[in-house]
């Protein structure tokens, strides 16, 4: 191309070809070609000439971490459960013979957090999705991914979760600086502040109080109520006079939580006033012949009753006297009842006959007494001897306060307690209950289930009727346990009367369960260091 | 040339990292089903030479465990299974490789192939090696067939030649055509015109010029700004063909560009370049029916940089894996062509091994300048690739896009828009934390395209495509 004039400029060869050189001319002898030259060498030209950028403003760096690098099959197998969790589920309810590695990140996240070692880099982001799509991971998930994590997920909005609530914790000040605290107290945000008294509260409950105190008057009530709930940790005989405070509060629910925490206090004044209402309404029966116990419950809940956090107005579908009733036994300490009924201890009570009818709104009442007050003699007492039949059992028949009961329990009388129950009824009520067991469970515990599950095979149904139970067993069955439920993988021959093909699929869960365990095992040697 | 054989190595020297073993997964499906079968559990005969062969037997749903075998040596990750599935690899092999990786005992090293598996890698190897020396043997005695070959090859390339030719022409009348109506015009007869126009030129036997032809017809639909790009990318094409039809006048490296720009295949052209080859980047691209594998080398003793693509049919992986972040010691043949950096990887020595010598990196500057030197070559190249030193990942000041920034703060490379909010840029983001980081990647107009990254002070580059 010999142009003797210099092509226009670029801006007015792209109005030309946007409208056609037939419509706009172009001085060319050929226009559309000349036009196709000139572009060419200007695009060639415009790519080889192109200048960087002028930058944006440079991030903050992320904070150090102490933390040491995990030991590389940690990290090889933290990719691993991360990358099974990114893939689709699989299709259909069966769930095959190989673990199910998603829900292993929960245990991988404690333990490489007791170890304390820093998260990958590289992996952050994965790790991030993850407890994203999983509300469960996020606190340890969050722990482990520390403050670079904290860093990375301010850049992306899919990861905001990650700075609600936890969000203070990375800039919270040293609890003991009390200047830096009581700054952050004062000029906080509201999920900042909260971060900081649950921090304060940890370390020096006092220190916590003192510092609620001082501003309580002036905060909002929905703040006042989770400020309050903070007092739950470390709550002592310290706390009554700010909760007692607490119960003339504008707020109902402000009202309703002090009276709960202050119910958890048994020799508090309030303690003292509710053990008075209610044992004024229990008491044993003097005429009849059984020796039982009488209930005479409220006539009124009066404005004392109201300050101390009653609430008059029963549920839809409740008569009124044995709402009051369950509301002061509920608040009274349990310490109360052995005086009030013949010195008799918690077993000798739970098992008094209860005249008219009234038994089970009190024994409801008193188990919820006993989970509030976390008192092992009266839960144990209300949960009575494990082999019972639930129903006929003296305290409650629901599993979840059963479940709740036994948490006051200690570890190992809990899992024996557990162990003797599904020895005696099987596992279709066990879910729950395993649930509140310390992992890895107990050599009993964990044989009782494992028996169980034998007994459910050789009476012939299927194993997704235990899908729940055996995926717990998968995570909380001692590893230790691998070699010696290795014989239960074989396919035994087909029983007469047994499910269509059941015996396969038993041995395939059964399979499942045994890679879990050795997989489980795999990854505390591999977290320990050890090769 | 010493060729050794594939026995008297260790090719199993340094193990897979699950990611590289779960990059073999022909898609997400697979990669978890893999993932769960890469636990001990239902495995049991299995084991792994040190040749490179690795075998097992999978416990399924039925009452015969599956036998699965792959072999890692020669070119390319091959197994094979006795399970149904027709995916490519199937996810025992993935499972096997994993337990592989992950240094599983159940996978005892050392020990003599299995019976069954043992007739299969046997089989392989040898038909690799009989490959091996009817390729070497050619020059010399080529048999029958090849001897009748040369003047029919030339006559097949002379009968191509002209119907591209005719299918240039016809692609000049039709952009000239385009530009005296206008791009406006254009616009409103929609994606159907380039389509057929894309057609014809797969008619002329050009596929190069046909894919062209289907991007300019993405363009209108690209958002604002679109009539420049239009321009731009017919100007270019009009040039590419006139190149052709002036190929006669080009210089011979200009000529071979032109050439493969055009479509037609690329051969290796140069002797064999043995390196340590640094896998930098491997990532697949699918347009649906094919699925390309690009892989960027770069040469731990040469410093040279070399692009080795794979390709797969549907379902099917490429045939060609190598582990990201490993070295792998081969010779690597280089194609044809101005400014041409595709090769073909040839024999492999021995395993892939970690360590050794990461590519030096520059300025963003540096880079661009790199684009814009390498146009002179081939005006058609989109991008070049590029190590940049110590770089910043940091959201652009218009709030959309991503930017890489210079340490010092004050000049950035625009990040591509196709990698904005994909997880690699997250994960450079992770890696950098605010401070400077090594990334490798692509480098063109359309902005810079991370591939791979590594911290100061870390050896081994991490994959981010």
């Amino acid at each position: 191309m010999s142009t003797v004039t210099p092509p226009p400029a670029w801006e007015e060869q792209v109005t030309t070809a946007l409208l056609g050189t037939d419509r706009r001319p172009f001085p060319a002898q050929e226009p559309a070609l000349a036009l196709l030259d000139a572009a060419a060498v200007h695009t060639v030209r415009r790519r080889a000439g192109l200048m960087p950028a002028v930058a944006g403003e440079l991030p903050e760096p992320a904070p150090e971490d102490g933390r040491g690098p995990l030991p590389e099959p940690a990290r090889r197998r933290l990719a691993v459960l991360l990358a099974d969790r990114a893939a689709p589920a699989q299709s259909g309810g069966r769930r095959g013979s190989a673990p199910d590695l998603t829900e292993l990140l929960p245990q991988w996240l404690a333990t490489a957090n007791a170890h304390r070692y820093r998260a990958p880099a590289d992996l952050l982001p994965a790790l991030l999705d993850a407890a994203r799509a999983r509300t469960d991971l996020r606190p340890q998930a969050l722990e482990f991914a520390g403050a670079r994590g904290l860093w990375l997920a301010r850049l992306n909005p899919e990861w905001k979760y990650a700075l609600r609530g936890t969000s203070g914790a990375a800039a919270l000040p040293d609890v003991q600086d009390a200047k830096a605290v009581r700054a952050l107290w004062e000029e906080g945000l509201f999920a900042e502040r909260v971060g900081l008294l649950g921090a304060v509260r940890a370390a020096d409950p006092a220190a916590a109080l003192a510092l609620l105190s001082g501003t309580w008057a002036t905060e909002r009530a929905e703040d006042r109520l989770m400020f309050l709930d903070s007092l739950r940790t470390g709550l002592s005989a310290a706390d009554e006079e700010f909760l007692e405070q607490a119960l003339a509060d504008r707020s109902r629910n402000v009202r309703a939580v002090a009276a709960e925490l202050l119910s958890a206090l048994p020799a508090s004044a309030f303690a003292a006033r509710m053990a008075a209402r209610a044992t004024s309404c229990v008491s044993p029966d003097r005429t009849g012949t059984l020796g039982g116990i009488v209930v005479e419950a409220p006539h009124e809940c009066d404005a004392a009753m109201q300050r101390d956090g009653v609430v008059a107005k029963p549920p839809a579908g409740r008569g009124e006297r044995s709402w009051w009733l369950g509301q002061l036994v509920e608040s009274a300490p349990l310490s109360a009842w052995s005086p009030r009924l013949n010195g008799r201890t918690p077993q000798e009570i739970a098992a008094l006959p209860v005249a008219d009818g009234w038994g089970e709104e009190l024994h409801a009442a008193w188990c919820r007494a006993a989970i509030r007050q976390g008192d092992a003699p009266w839960a144990r007492a209300l949960l009575g001897a494990p082999s019972v039949p639930p129903e006929a059992g003296t305290g409650t028949a629901s599993l979840a306060e059963r479940a709740k009961l036994l948490a006051t329990l200690p570890d190992g009388e809990r899992a024996d307690w557990v162990a003797d129950f599904v020895s005696a009824h099987g596992l279709s009520e066990a879910f729950q209950l395993l649930g509140v067991c310390v992992v890895p469970w107990s050599q009993a515990l964990g044989r009782a289930v494992v028996d169980a599950l034998d007994i459910a095979r050789d009476a012939g149904s299927y194993p997704w009727s235990f899908s729940g139970v055996m995926g717990l067993a998968e995570r909380c069955l001692d590893p230790g346990e691998a070699d010696r439920l290795e014989i239960l993988t074989t396919t035994p021959a087909e029983a007469e009367g047994a499910s269509p093909g059941a015996g396969g699929y038993w041995s395939e869960a059964f399979q499942r369960l045994v890679g879990t365990l050795r997989l489980r095992a795999a990854m505390v040697r591999e977290l320990a260091g050890e090769a | 040339m010493v060729a050794s054989t594939v026995g008297d190595m260790n090719q199993l020297g340094v193990r897979w990292t699950a990611d590289q073993v779960l990059a073999l997964a022909p898609d997400a499906a697979s990669r978890k089903a893999g993932s769960r079968l890469g636990s001990s559990g239902p495995w049991s005969d299995a084991g792994c030479d040190d040749a490179g062969a690795l075998w097992g037997l999978c416990k399924g749903s039925g009452s015969r465990p599956y036998r699965t075998v792959v072999d890692l040596a020669g070119a390319g990750t091959a197994s094979t299974c006795s399970c149904p599935s027709r995916k490519f690899p199937c996810k025992h092999a993935l499972g096997l490789l994993l337990l592989w990786a992950a240094e599983d005992p159940v996978v005892r090293a050392g020990t003599e192939p299995a019976e069954w598996a043992g007739e299969w890698v046997r089989g392989r190897r040898e038909r690799a090696e009989a490959q091996k020396e009817g390729a070497t043997a050619e020059p010399g005695g080529a048999p029958a067939e090849k001897t009748a070959g040369p003047e029919a090859a030339r006559r097949r390339a002379e009968r191509r030649a002209a119907r591209i030719e005719a299918g240039a022409s016809e692609l000049e009348q039709r952009l000239t055509d385009l530009l005296r109506g206008g791009l406006a015009a254009a616009e409103r007869e929609g994606y159907g015109y380039w389509e057929e126009t894309a057609a014809r030129m797969v008619d002329a036997q050009a596929p190069g010029l046909a894919a062209r032809v289907r991007e300019l017809g993405s363009i209108p639909s690209s958002g604002p700004g679109w009539p420049v790009r239009l321009l731009e990318e017919c100007a270019l094409l009009h040039l590419l063909d006139g190149a052709w039809l002036g190929r006669a006048r080009l210089p011979a490296d200009l000529a071979t560009t032109v050439r493969t720009r055009v479509g037609l295949p690329s051969a290796p052209a140069g002797p064999a370049v043995h390196d340590s080859w640094l896998v930098l980047a491997q990532y697949d691209q699918s347009d649906g029916k094919v699925t390309t594998r690009r892989i960027w080398l770069y040469g731990q003793g040469t410093g040279r940089t070399a692009l080795v693509l794979s390709f797969g049919a549907a379902g099917r992986a490429p045939e060609i894996s190598l582990p990201v972040g490993l070295a792998v010691d081969a010779e690597v043949l280089p194609h044809g062509g101005a400014g041409q950096l595709r090769a073909t990887l040839g024999e492999r020595f021995g395993a892939p091994h970690a360590g050794g010598a990461l590519p030096q990196g520059g300025g963003v500057t540096q880079a661009l300048e790199a684009y814009g030197r390498a146009l002179r070559e081939d005006p058609w190249l989109d991008f070049v690739p590029v190590t940049l030193g110590g770089v910043v990942p940091v959201r652009a000041p218009d709030g959309e896009g991503w930017q890489l920034v210079d340490a010092d703060g004050r000049l950035a490379l625009p990040v591509a828009s196709a990698a904005v909010g994909r997880p690699g840029l997250w994960k450079l983001a992770a890696l950098s934390g605010g401070g400077p980081v090594a990334v490798f990647g692509e480098c063109g107009h359309g902005g810079f395209q991370p591939l791979a990254a590594w911290g100061p002070g870390s050896g081994e580059p991490i994959a981010l495509a």
